[in-house]
Order: C-alpha cells, then sequence, then structure tokens
C-alpha cells in the first residue's frame, strides 16, 4: 500500500499575521484567497455589464457619474461607441480569467484537493502561493488599463489581429491598453501554469493510503482534469502574448500584413499573419472553456450525489468523458474561425470533431439526469443550483450543436445567437457552479450555515433572471442582430431594440440577485448559523471526516486511511445511509471493484 | 440539512488498514480475501519528479507554440529574409551538450555518495566539483548566445529588421531565459548540497530539467538552421 508520509509536506502553523492570512503557503487560505478576488472580479466585471446593458437597451441615457470613470469615453454620461467596446472588452477578459477560471478550480480546488486526497498541503506550496499572488498582480495590471491615457483596449476579449497589434492608430486603448492587456494576460498564465503544477502532483503523488485514482471524489477529477489543459492551454496562450507585446513595443510583425491603410495611414509593418493570431488564441480558446465548465461538473456532480443519496449512473463513465471533453477540446478550436478567411476543408476537419463532441457531452447529460430519474432529492441551496447548472448546460450546449456547422455558423457567428449560447452553458453555468459549491462547502470553510431562504430566493431569482437574460439572444441572433454593436440604427435592427429593453430590465433584476448572495455571504461568515456538526450535509467524502475548518495540516495527529470508493450512499446491509470513504465497515457494494 | 447525528458505524477492529473494501484501482490492488502475497508495493514517484515532467511539458507546448507560429508566418511571407546562423551557435551547442555531460557524472558521484549517506549527504567532502563546473559551462552558453545577438545587431539586423531575425531573437532568448532558471536550479542544488540537506529528488529533477534544456537548444537549432 502506497504511504505518501516520505513525501509530505511538513510545514509548522504559522504565526505572525502576514505568514497566517496574506503570503500562507496553507492552500487552504490561498484557496480562500482566490475566491475573494473571484468575488471582487466578478463585483466589477457585473457592474461592467450593467453599464452595457443600459447602454444597448437605452441608448441615449446618462448614465449619472460615468463620465467619472473615463476622461472622454462618455462625455455627458452617454459612452461613445469606443467607450462601450472598451468595457465590453474588460467585462469578457476579466469574467472569462479571473472568474470562471480563478473560481471554480483554483478557489475550491486549492481549498479541497489536497483534503479530498488525503494530503498534508500541496507538495509544492511556496510555489502555489506565488501562484495567487500573480494572478492577483495580473488582475491589478488589468484593471490599471482603466487609469491610463486613452483607456483600456477595445478589441474584445479575442484581441483579434490586426486591431490588436496596430498600436494607438486602432482607436482608444489601442496602444498601452493592449499591452497592458497582454502583459496582465501573460502575467495570468504563469500563474496558471504553477497553480496546475501543483493540482497534478497533488492528485497523482499525495494521495493517502487507500486512495487510489477511481477512489477520488469527482470534483477532484474535475480539477486534475482541467489542471491538464491548462497546463497545456495556457502554455500556448503565453507565447501568443509575448508576440503580440513584440509587435507593439518593438516594431515586429508577427500579426500585422503588409500595406495595411488606417486613417490615411500606410502603417509600417510588413508580412504579418492575422490568421496566425486566431490561431494560437483559439488553440487556447477552446480548452479554456472546458476549464471553465469541468471543475463545475464535477462540483455539481458531487454535490447532487450527496443530496440524492445515491452514487450517479456510472462513476467510470462520467471521468472517462470529461477526460474525452479534454482531449477532443484541442481538436475542435477551429469553429470559431469558420469565416476568417481559412481553407473551408479546415472548416470541414473542424466541424466533425466538434460534433464528435457532443457525445461526452450528452453522456454526462444524460448520466445526470438518469441518475435524477427516481432519487429522492434533498433540496437545498446546493442541490438547487447543481440542478441549474444541468439546466443551463443542456440549454446553451444545445445551441453549439447549430453552431458547429460551418453553413449554419455563416448566418449565425458574430450574432447575439452566439453570445447568447457561450453565457449559458458556460458563465451562467459555470456562475450556478460556483454557487453550488459555495452553499455546499460554506460549512466546511467557515464553520457556519449560509441562510437557506435568502439562498433560495437567490436561486428562483437568478434562474428566471438568467433564463430572461439569455434566451431572448438567440432570438435576436436568429434575426440577425450583430454582436459587439454598441448601438441599433439599421433598418432590421431597430425592431428588435424592445427585446433590448426586456433584457436590460432582466440583467438589472439579476444582478440584484446577486447583491443578495453577497450580503448572505457577508452576513453569515459573521452570524450565520453555527453548522451542527463537522459533516452537516452527511457526505462521504474526506472533507467531511476532518474538523471544521480544518486544522492547519488538514487531519490533525492521523493522516486518514481509505477504505472504500467515494459515494458509498444508500447501502444495503450498511449501518447509515451514507458509509464514509475513512470507515472500516466493511460493507457489500454493488459499485466497489473486485 | 441533517440536524441529528448518526449513529457511528460498527467497527470491526481486527481489519488491516490495508484492507479495503475493494480493490480501489491498481495501483492499490488487493486480491479478494486479503491475500497480501501478491501485493506489489506500488510507491509513488516523489512529487519533484513528477512536478518537473509537469513543468517541461508546459515549456514543450511553449516552444510548440512559437513553432508553429514561425512556420505559419514563413509560410504566407513574402519578405522572409534567410540568413546564415552565426557560427558561435555550433560552438554554444558543444558547451550546453558537455554541460549535460559533466551534470551526469555529477549526479552519479553524488549519489554514490548519497547511497552511503542514506538520501542525505553529510560532512565536507561530497563531490561538488562536477556541479561547479556544469555551472561554469551553461554560463558560458549563456555567454556565447549574447556574443551571437551582439554580433547580428552589430551588423544591423535587430529584433524588428525583418521577421525572420525577430523569431530568431525570440526564440533564442526565450530558451536562454529558461536556461537561467536551469541554472538557479543548479545553484539550488549546490546550496542545499552544501548545508547537507540535498534530496536524491531534487537531484535529478534539476539535471532532467537541464538535460531537456539541452536536447531543445538541439530542437531549436535545427528548426533554426532549417527555417531562418
Amino acid at each position: 500500500m502506497h504511504d505518501m508520509s516520505e513525501h509530505a509536506v511538513h510545514h509548522g502553523a504559522p504565526t505572525s499575521f502576514i505568514r497566517k492570512h496574506v503570503f500562507s503557503i496553507d492552500h487552504k487560505v490561498i484557496g480562500k484567497q482566490y475566491y475573494a478576488l473571484a468575488l471582487l472580479a466578478a463585483l466589477v466585471g457585473m457592474f461592467l455589464s450593467w453599464l452595457m446593458r443600459i447602454h444597448l437597451g437605452f441608448a441615449n441615457f446618462a448614465i449619472p457619474g460615468l463620465s467619472l470613470l473615463s476622461k472622454n469615453g462618455a462625455p455627458g454620461n452617454v459612452m461613445t461607441p469606443e467607450y462601450y467596446l472598451q468595457l465590453m472588452t474588460m467585462h469578457g477578459t476579466i469574467m472569462v480569467f479571473f472568474v470562471l477560471t480563478t473560481a471554480p478550480f483554483a478557489a475550491f480546488g486549492n481549498f479541497f484537493l489536497p483534503i479530498q486526497t488525503g494530503a498534508e498541503d500541496m507538495p509544492f506550496p511556496h510555489f502555489n502561493m506565488m501562484s495567487f499572488w500573480v494572478t492577483f498582480v495580473g488582475f491589478l495590471v488589468l484593471v490599471a488599463s482603466f487609469l491610463v491615457g486613452t483607456g483600456p483596449t477595445l478589441g474584445g476579449w479575442t484581441q483579434y489581429a490586426p486591431l490588436s497589434a496596430i498600436g494607438d492608430v486602432g482607436g482608444p486603448g489601442q496602444g498601452l491598453g493592449v499591452v497592458l492587456w497582454a502583459t496582465s494576460i501573460g502575467i495570468f498564465c504563469i500563474g496558471q501554469l504553477l497553480g496546475s503544477l501543483n493540482f497534478i502532483t497533488t492528485t497523482l503523488d499525495m494521495r493517502c493510503k487507500g486512495m487510489s485514482l477511481m477512489r477520488l471524489p469527482l470534483t477532484a477529477w474535475g480539477w486534475f482534469i482541467t489542471s491538464v489543459m491548462g497546463l497545456t492551454a495556457f502554455a500556448v496562450l503565453m507565447p501568443a502574448c509575448i508576440l503580440l507585446i513584440l509587435d507593439h513595443v518593438a516594431g515586429t510583425s508577427f500579426f500585422v500584413a503588409s500595406n495595411l491603410v488606417i486613417n490615411d495611414q500606410v502603417l509600417p509593418h510588413s508580412g504579418g499573419s492575422t490568421l496566425l493570431w486566431q490561431h494560437l488564441f483559439w488553440f487556447f480558446g477552446h480548452p479554456e472553456v472546458y476549464i471553465a465548465i469541468v471543475p463545475g461538473m464535477g462540483i455539481i456532480s458531487h454535490i447532487l450525489i450527496t443530496n440524492m443519496r445515491k452514487p450517479m449512473l456510472s462513476h467510470r463513465v462520467l471521468i472517462y468523458s470529461m477526460g474525452a471533453l479534454a482531449a477532443l477540446s484541442y481538436m475542435v478550436y477551429g469553429h470559431h474561425m469558420f469565416v476568417s478567411g481559412m481553407n473551408p476543408v479546415s472548416s470541414l476537419a473542424f466541424s466533425f470533431p466538434t460534433l464528435v463532441i457532443t457525445i461526452p457531452s450528452t453522456i454526462i447529460v444524460l448520466i445526470w439526469l438518469g441518475s435524477l430519474y427516481g432519487s429522492k432529492l434533498r433540496i437545498n441551496s446546493a442541490s438547487l443550483f447543481s440542478l441549474g447548472f444541468v439546466s443551463m448546460f443542456i440549454s446553451g450546449g444545445v445551441s453549439g450543436f447549430f453552431l458547429a456547422q460551418p453553413s449554419i455558423d455563416i448566418m449565425l457567428h458574430a450574432t447575439y445567437f452566439v453570445v447568447g449560447h457561450f453565457h449559458l452553458v458556460m458563465g451562467v453555468a459555470a456562475m450556478f457552479g460556483i454557487f453550488a459549491g459555495t452553499y455546499f462547502w460554506f460549512p466546511k470553510m467557515t464553520g457556519r450555515m449560509m441562510n437557506e431562504t435568502l439562498g433560495k430566493v437567490h436561486f428562483v431569482m437568478s434562474f428566471i433572471g438568467a433564463y430572461c437574460i439569455f434566451m431572448p439572444f438567440h432570438y435576436l441572433g436568429i434575426a440577425g442582430n450583430v454582436r459587439r454593436y454598441q448601438a441599433f440604427t439599421d433598418d432590421y435592427l431597430i425592431p428588435l431594440i424592445p427585446v433590448h429593453k426586456f433584457i436590460t430590465i432582466a440583467a438589472l433584476f439579476t444582478g440584484f440577485a446577486q447583491l443578495i448572495f453577497l450580503y448572505n455571504l457577508i452576513h453569515s461568515r459573521f452570524k450565520g448559523e453555527l453548522a451542527p456538526n463537522d459533516n452537516p450535509w452527511e457526505g462521504t467524502s474526506l472533507e467531511w471526516s476532518t474538523a471544521t475548518p480544518p486544522p492547519h495540516n488538514n487531519f490533525g495527529d492521523k493522516m486518514p486511511v481509505v477504505y472504500h470508493d467515494p459515494y458509498q450512499y444508500s447501502i444495503e446491509g450498511a449501518s447509515t445511509d451514507y458509509v464514509m470513504q475513512t470507515s472500516p465497515e466493511k460493507i457489500n457494494s454493488p459499485d466497489e471493484e473486485k | 440539512m441533517a440536524t441529528t447525528v448518526p449513529e457511528p458505524p460498527k467497527i470491526d477492529q481486527d481489519r488491516l488498514p490495508t484492507q479495503g473494501s475493494g480493490n480501489g484501482g491498481w495501483r492499490n490492488k488487493i486480491p479478494a480475501g486479503g491475500d497480501l502475497r501478491r501485493v506489489k508495493d506500488h510507491s509513488s514517484p516523489p512529487p519533484a519528479s513528477t512536478g518537473i515532467w509537469v513543468g517541461l511539458a508546459a515549456i514543450t507546448m511553449s516552444f510548440a507554440a512559437f513553432t508553429s507560429a514561425l512556420i505559419v508566418r514563413q509560410g504566407g511571407a513574402s519578405d522572409w529574409h534567410h540568413f546564415t546562423l552565426p557560427p558561435v551557435l555550433y560552438f554554444n551547442t558543444l558547451l550546453i551538450i558537455a554541460s549535460s555531460i559533466t551534470l551526469e557524472v555529477a549526479r552519479k558521484r553524488i549519489a554514490a555518495y548519497m547511497g552511503v549517506a542514506k538520501d542525505r549527504v553529510t560532512g565536507a567532502t561530497a563531490p561538488a566539483q562536477w556541479l561547479y563546473i556544469t555551472l561554469f559551462l551553461g554560463l558560458l552558453f549563456v555567454a556565447g548566445q549574447t556574443f551571437a545577438w551582439v554580433q547580428l545587431k552589430s551588423q544591423g539586423f535587430g529584433l524588428a529588421s525583418n521577421v525572420s531575425y525577430s523569431f530568431f531573437y525570440v526564440l533564442t532568448v526565450a530558451h536562454a531565459l529558461h536556461v537561467f532558471g536551469g541554472l538557479g536550479g543548479l545553484v539550488r542544488v549546490i546550496g542545499k548540497m552544501n548545508k547537507s540537506i540535498l534530496r536524491r529528488s531534487t537531484l535529478d529533477a534539476t539535471s532532467r530539467y537541464w538535460h531537456f534544456m539541452g536536447v531543445l537548444w538541439v530542437y531549436l537549432l535545427l528548426l533554426l538552421w532549417m527555417k531562418l
């Protein structure tokens, strides 16, 4: 039997405030720091979305105080077209990187992966600490672009060349704003690589006695698969950002073609490939969207099982499907480039695996639905948000079947159909996964329960609100509403403005619901009802076998020994309806390998 | 949510920790019936070993991205200026290969020494000199690369003069930055050895990284020689 004590990371509990709460090498503190960063980023990103939606629904509405945010971007508190694009770019960048990549993976993963594997800590705790602070510096660099001369970049979170590479002549924010964006993302890549290093090594080398790979809970598998994707995808984005920065500051021509004329000026670049940026970006970009969603899949599967009191139809197939999603994600990236001018045969080569990738996604969804069918699901905030994740993933996912086909994508590319698709399947679903994880693990992290009534109100408002916002997006897209437009002045767009007004009101309503969550989070942290015991949800995995909150080395004096597969619920003949992984009780389970 | 605490499970006090209720996967496989004689002791590798492979995977992906950028950019370019690589690069190649050889010599001597002292080096007679030689060769390599850059620049071929030079500088500077990381690792190993706290896994991981830098350089040289 493997005993990892010879590899164990022994570091004594810190004593000073700085070492305990600021520059801590304890994975639990680092996880909470990541959560706080993601929360801050989510509030900023949500605020930006409100500004955008108000402008889209009510074009000439003067938003009070907007001119304070930008010197030239909002004269008379009405944003200019360029400022709209700048806000949109920052909204996308902040949400995708600093919320969706950070919270489900870095925040919950850092806190719970070592505990669920039975380790004292990650194997490289100083790298882990660096990963958070590097990510935080990346966030500061990004936000700093609001404060520089012409503001942040306006090229979208995808930063397509040549607009992103031509400098100030491209518009406000296209000089220093782009350099800050690329620097911020390059720094973020380093943080992610350091984090992935720890996650992979923890999963492979730091498991306690009896914890085989198949005995890991689905959350741990979700984080492991995500960290492998993160390692390989972010390692490609960083070179791309370096080349983009060089095009700006060193006069190189990686991405800017020759003889480009902007504002009557012939740009001095020669022979660059604008499509090259798209290839490099999307090779990272498509695995990135799976990095955003796979941890959530693991988290809500874990939560649903705990609340259903029975395991999923197949633990293995769920793991293999998540792995298949990860592997296929590298082969589909060109579906973002169907109309880019690349060889149409390439479109076929990318369309086929895109349709194939729907197979593991569908298998995962069918496992969820099949497992839920006939179960007596315990209804609480965590399980409701988990159900919401399933709903959003299905709703958002089915529109992907259409976009996967080049012939349809020609019509739908760069319309609101795409925006509706990725917001539902990635944005809202992952956010619901974050909420589910928060309600579920709050007792373990803090020793207190979140308010259930407020949690249910948060769920109902968010669920209804999200559908009211993003379902109409599909209609808008089919009606031809182009994305990234700040105003709708064309004949065929003017009739759609009432739909935009409705969406704006829904967005503000949904945003208000998040403030209820924020209040619940902060109030419960200090005044919430104390958790009744260390295992309020009667869970089986290792995090529920340790004290609340877990001690510095996670398990106290005795490292855990694992006897069972995870998710031994409702086992006939067992003394209780759940058998913890650390219980030496002998059981006759059909799920465990013989 | 739970408001009652269920009865604790019946504990089988005679149950060995090594006996799971299932086989628990290939690594911890115990045959049914608990016959432990057939179980091999599968220990996982030290984290430093897994960690360095993970790091090398990331570095490989980064240079693969640079390679594909070079190939795509050259494919569509009418302005590609082919040039002869500075001859000093070939001498630098010999230096980095030699440094891998000296590092292997150092590693074997230290490993033999450690084998006696149970994984910890004690006393002041540890064979560090081959590590110092490796460090010196590594620094010479970086100096040689710097000479190549200065030589090209003085001939008027800077970073932005042509895209072929851009890729030359980007690839060689990126490699040199990673070599600096390797040099830092070697300094760390020497420091730990001098304090008698060097682990075998640290030494092996650092060596693996350094050898990878050599392999990577040979690959880059071939790529630059073919394409530039």
